[in-house]
């Protein structure tokens, strides 16, 4: 792994950030990330324990840590039940 | 206005695939464990209140009926949470489905039942005549107390379903009216929008009684029985 100081040209793509990642790099980026089952699975942790150790696990938590998680449900719930919903809307036409 | 009402109810698909299962394993995500003493807020919290309901539900078994209290506690929990995500807007709960409460309903049932034949055998059978019956109607009285125990795992599962139903079902016909009458009489909608939040509030209420019902009821089942 590239250590934080080392010079740019030396760093493989494979192993930046996304956001260190130059726009013509990105196709190549995208395809040499792990797309098995235990990199998904991977990804997903990756992403959980950075959500809960930014905001949950913290000496004087909020209730926001929580209400950001359920409002994100309620929009995921909102998109699976546009097709229903679409019908209810106040136009004269549907 | 017919297909609209139930449509919430339905499960959730995508492409055909159903979705319903993310859904059901999300409140696990709002549960985290811990393998320290000192927590965050969060897990205080949890641990807290999952002790307090532990203290309450449990001291009524002997030994051999407190080995079910993993089960028992994650239940209730189980089924709080997911009543409780229910009343968010726009989302599924599972529990509204008979199949899913007959999943949880029937197995533990059974499981108290055997539990009772295995371990007292004679007791377990003698409940199903009740004392000082006159005799020319014991074989009545047996068939009528079997099908009472036959029920209990369908009368678990349906009051669970039909309670919740019927609330989320009411607040979404009182939330309709309340939307219509804003157009035909403004000085109506602020009592009917009282309504709608005095009900909300029961739902609350409702979400979490239920769930202590069930547990408690496989509780005393299992009491029954070990």
């Amino acid at each position: 792994m590239a250590s934080v100081g080392e010079c740019p040209a030396t760093v493989s793509v494979k192993d930046k950030k996304l956001l260190e990642v130059k726009l013509g790099e990105l196709p190549s980026w995208i395809l040499m990330r792990d797309f098995s089952p235990s990199g998904i699975f991977g990804a997903f942790q990756r992403g959980y324990y950075r959500y809960y150790n930014k905001y949950i696990n913290v000496k004087k938590g909020s209730i926001s840590g929580i209400t950001m998680v359920l409002a994100c449900y309620v929009l995921f719930s909102y998109c699976f039940s546009y097709k229903h919903l679409k019908h209810e809307r106040l136009r004269k036409y549907h | 206005m017919n297909e609209n009402l139930f449509a919430s109810f339905a499960a959730p698909t995508i492409l055909g695939l159903p979705a319903a299962v993310p859904i059901i394993l999300f409140p696990s995500l709002l549960i985290p464990t811990s393998k320290y003493l000192i927590n965050n807020r969060l897990i205080t919290t949890q641990q807290w209140l999952i002790q307090l309901t532990l203290k309450q539900m449990m001291t009524l078994h002997n030994t051999k009926g407190r080995t079910w209290s993993l089960m028992l506690i994650s239940l209730i929990i189980f089924i709080a949470t997911t009543n409780l995500l229910g009343l968010l807007p726009h989302s599924f709960t599972p529990t509204t489905q008979l199949s899913m409460n007959l999943a949880m309903a029937i197995p533990l049932w059974a499981g108290t039942v055997a539990t009772g034949l295995r371990l007292k055998t004679k007791n377990t059978l003698a409940h199903l005549l009740p004392q000082g019956t006159p005799t020319p109607l014991i074989p009545m009285l047996i068939i009528i107390e079997t099908i009472s125990l036959f029920i209990q795992p369908m009368a678990l599962a349906v009051r669970l379903t039909a309670n919740i139903t019927a609330g989320h079902l009411l607040m979404h016909l009182i939330g309709a009216a309340t939307l219509a009458l804003s157009t035909i009489s403004l000085p109506m909608t602020p009592i009917i929008f009282t309504i709608l939040a005095l009900l909300t509030i029961l739902e609350i209420a409702v979400a979490l009684i239920q769930a202590y019902v069930f547990t408690l009821l496989v509780s005393l089942y299992l009491h029954d029985n070990t």
